[in-house]
C-alpha cells in the first residue's frame, strides 16, 4: 500500500520537481500527508452536505409510509410501516384527476414551446434581414420584464376568451415561443457550421427543408434541454393555476397539493399524512425526469450560465 | 463597361433574393412576433393604462389618474411587503452565492465522485416549490421539526421558525438555500474553465489554497458570480410560491403571517382576491422600477469589480 501511495504522490509532484524549485525536497516530504488529510476532509464535508441535501427527501418519503400519529416522529425508518396513505389518498382527493391534468398541461406546454421556440430561433439565427438586431433585442428585453407586469392583462385576455377555469391559459401561450428558449436555441443554431446550409441550398433545398432536415436534427441536444426545462417549469407552476383554476376537478397536482395543505394542514384537520403523501406524489415525477435527462439538465444549465 | 452591366443585371435578382429571405425569416419568427404583440406589448401598455384606473373586472375601468400610485404610499402593507421582500433578497442572494460557491469548490476536489455529489446537490432543485413550502412547515416546525430537534441536541432552543415573525424570513432564506443546485452547476462549469496554469504558477510562487481562491478563482469567475447575483436578485424580488404555500391559505387566512407577506403575494391578493386590478397593476409597475434600479446598480458596481476574459483594463 505504501509503495503505491508514494508512487502516485511522486507522479503528482513530478511537474513541480521538473520545474527545478529548490523547495521541492521539502514539499515532496510533506505534501502527501497534508494532501491526504485535505482529501479526507473534502469527502467528509461533501458527505455532510450530501446528508443535509438528501435529508428532506428521505424525511418526506419516510413520513409518507407512517400512520397519522407518527408522521412527526422524525425517524427515518418508520416504526410502523404502512402503505395505507398511498391507498387512501385517492379517496381523500381527486389525485388521479389532478395528475392527468398536470400531464396534459405539461405535455402541451413542453411540446408547443419547443416547436415554436425552435422555429423562431432558426429565423433569428439563419436569415439576414433588416431589423433583426432590433427584434432580437426585444426578445432579450422581454426576458427582463417581471411577470407581474403582464399578469393582469394576460388574465383579462383569457377571461375575455372565456378560457378561465380551463387548462388552456396554463400552456397555450407557449404556442408563441418563449424568449429564454429562443435565446438558448439560437445560440445553438449559431454554433452550427453555416457551410452545411449553403451546400444544401446549392443542392436546391428550400428553407423549410434545410430547417427540418438539417438544422433540427443537429439541434437535438438543445431541443431536449428545452423540452426538459419546460416540463419542469409547467409541472411545478403554482401561480397560474391559482389565478386561472377555481374548480377542484381542473386542478393541476401542485394546485391540488396546495388545497390539501389548506384542508389537512395547520389550518385544517391536521391529517399531515395526506399532505406528506401528496407531496411525494407531486415530487417523484420530477425526480424521475431528472434521472432520465440528467446530462441535458446539467449541460443546459451550465450553458445558460456561460451564455448569460 | 462590362462590370457596370453585370452590376445592373445582378442587382434586381439580389434584391429579390433578399426580399425572399426577409419574408422567410418573418414567417419563421411569426409565432414569437404574434405572441410578443398579444402577450407582451399589449399587456405592458394595457397594464400602464389599468394602473391609472379603478377596475374590478365586472365594471368598466374608471379613470382615477395617479390615485393608485399615491394610495400605495398610504398603504402600510406596501411598505411591509416591500421591506419583507428586500430583507429576503438581501439575505438570500449573498448566502445563495456563498453556499453554491463553497459546494462547487468542494465538488471540484471530489475527483471521480464529482458526478455523484453534483446529482445529490442538484436534486432539490427539481422539487416543486409547493412541496418546498410544505417541507418548510414540517422541517422547521417549532415543536416537532427536525431542525429544532437537532439544535436541541446541542442544547440550543430553536426558534418557532414558522410562527415567530422574527424568524419566518430567516427560515425561508435557509430553505431557499436547499435549492442552490443550478447555481452550483453553473459555478462548477465556470471553475472548470479557469486555466490550470494559473494555479500551477501560483503554487510555484508559494500561494496557499486560500490565496489561490481569493486571488485567482474568485476574479476568474467573477462574471459568472455577477450573472448569478443579477438573476437571483430578480428571482428574489419575485418570491411567491414557497411563502404563499406555507403561509397563505385560499380563503383561510388564520395562519397567514405578515412576516411572510412578500410583494408578489400582496400583488396577487390585491389583483385576484380583492379584484383591485388597477391597484395591482400600479403595484406591478413599482416592482418593475425597483427591480430595474437594483439591476442597474448591480451593473454599475460590476464595471468596477467584475473581470471579463480578454478585457485588458
Amino acid at each position: 500500500v505504501t509503495t503505491t501511495t508514494s508512487r502516485t504522490s511522486h507522479t503528482e509532484l513530478a511537474p513541480e520537481v521538473s520545474d527545478g524549485q529548490t523547495a521541492a525536497p521539502r514539499t515532496r516530504h510533506r505534501t502527501p500527508l497534508r494532501r491526504r488529510i485535505r482529501r479526507v476532509l473534502t469527502y467528509v464535508a461533501l458527505a455532510a452536505f450530501a446528508l443535509v441535501f438528501t435529508y428532506p427527501f428521505l424525511w418526506l418519503v419516510s413520513a409518507s409510509f407512517k400512520p397519522r400519529g407518527e408522521v412527526f416522529d422524525n425517524l427515518l425508518i418508520p416504526r410502523t410501516f404502512t402503505v395505507e396513505n398511498y391507498l387512501n389518498i385517492w379517496q381523500e382527493a381527486p389525485i388521479g384527476v389532478w395528475l392527468v391534468n398536470s400531464v396534459i398541461v405539461t405535455a402541451l406546454a413542453a411540446v408547443s414551446v419547443t416547436v415554436s421556440s425552435a422555429l423562431v430561433a432558426w429565423g433569428f439565427a439563419y436569415f439576414r434581414f433588416r431589423g433583426r438586431g432590433l427584434l432580437f433585442a426585444l426578445v432579450i428585453g422581454s426576458m427582463m420584464l417581471p411577470g407581474a407586469v403582464t399578469m393582469i392583462p394576460t388574465f383579462l385576455i383569457w377571461n375575455g376568451l372565456g378560457a378561465t377555469g380551463t387548462l388552456t391559459p396554463l400552456w397555450a401561450q407557449n404556442l408563441f415561443g418563449s424568449a429564454f428558449y429562443i435565446f438558448l436555441l439560437r445560440q445553438f443554431f449559431l454554433a452550427l457550421p453555416r457551410e452545411l446550409f449553403e451546400a444544401a441550398k446549392i443542392d436546391g433545398a428550400g428553407n423549410w427543408r434545410i430547417y427540418t432536415r438539417i438544422a433540427l436534427p443537429l439541434c437535438r441536444p438543445a431541443l431536449a434541454v428545452t423540452l426538459l426545462f419546460e416540463i419542469q417549469a409547467a409541472w411545478t407552476d403554482l401561480l397560474r393555476p391559482l389565478i386561472y383554476l377555481r374548480d377542484s376537478a381542473t386542478f393541476t397536482i401542485p394546485r391540488g397539493l396546495k388545497s390539501l395543505l389548506d384542508q389537512f394542514g395547520f389550518g385544517g384537520e391536521w391529517h399531515w399524512e395526506v399532505v406528506v403523501t401528496a407531496s411525494v406524489i407531486t415530487t417523484v415525477p420530477m425526480i424521475i425526469l431528472f434521472f432520465i435527462g440528467q446530462k441535458q439538465f446539467v449541460d443546459g444549465i451550465a450553458t445558460t450560465g456561460s451564455k448569460g | 463597361m462590362v462590370s457596370a452591366s453585370s452590376i445592373v443585371s445582378v442587382r434586381p435578382g439580389r434584391r429579390r433574393a433578399r426580399r425572399r429571405e426577409t419574408v422567410a425569416a418573418l414567417l419563421f419568427i411569426s409565432p414569437w412576433l404574434m405572441g410578443f404583440l398579444i402577450f407582451t406589448a399589449w399587456p405592458v401598455i394595457y397594464s400602464g393604462y389599468l394602473s391609472l384606473t379603478d377596475y374590478d373586472v365586472i365594471n368598466t375601468p374608471g379613470f382615477v389618474g395617479l390615485d393608485n400610485y399615491t394610495a400605495m404610499f398610504d398603504d402600510p402593507k406596501i411598505a411591509l411587503s416591500l421591506a419583507n421582500t428586500l430583507v429576503f433578497t438581501i439575505l438570500s442572494v449573498p448566502l445563495h452565492i456563498i453556499v453554491a460557491l463553497a459546494l462547487a469548490l468542494l465538488l471540484l476536489r471530489a475527483a471521480r465522485a464529482t458526478g455523484f455529489f453534483r446529482t445529490v446537490f442538484f436534486l432539490p432543485k427539481m422539487t416543486p416549490a409547493v412541496a418546498v413550502g410544505v417541507l418548510f412547515l414540517l422541517i422547521f416546525n417549532g415543536q416537532d421539526g427536525i431542525i429544532n430537534r437537532v439544535l436541541g441536541v446541542f442544547g440550543i432552543q430553536g426558534p418557532y421558525w414558522t410562527t415567530d415573525p422574527a424568524w419566518v424570513k430567516p427560515g425561508l432564506v435557509i430553505i431557499s438555500l436547499w435549492t442552490v443546485g443550478s447555481s452550483i452547476v453553473i459555478l462548477l462549469a465556470a471553475l472548470k474553465n479557469v486555466p490550470t496554469e494559473l494555479y500551477e504558477s501560483a503554487r510555484i510562487d508559494g500561494a496557499n489554497f486560500w490565496q489561490q481562491t481569493t486571488r485567482i478563482t474568485v476574479p476568474m469567475i467573477s462574471s459568472t458570480v455577477f450573472f448569478l447575483a443579477v438573476i437571483n436578485t430578480i428571482y428574489g424580488f419575485q418570491i411567491f410560491t414557497e411563502a404563499y404555500t406555507a403561509f397563505f391559505g385560499s380563503g383561510n387566512t388564520t395562519y397567514s403571517n405578515d412576516a411572510a407577506l412578500f410583494y408578489v403575494i400582496y400583488l396577487f391578493q390585491q389583483g385576484f382576491q380583492y379584484l383591485h386590478m388597477g391597484y395591482a397593476s400600479a403595484m406591478a409597475w413599482l416592482l418593475f422600477v425597483v427591480i430595474l434600479i437594483f439591476t442597474v446598480a448591480q451593473f454599475a458596481i460590476s464595471r468596477r469589480v467584475v473581470y471579463y476574459e480578454g478585457d485588458t483594463r
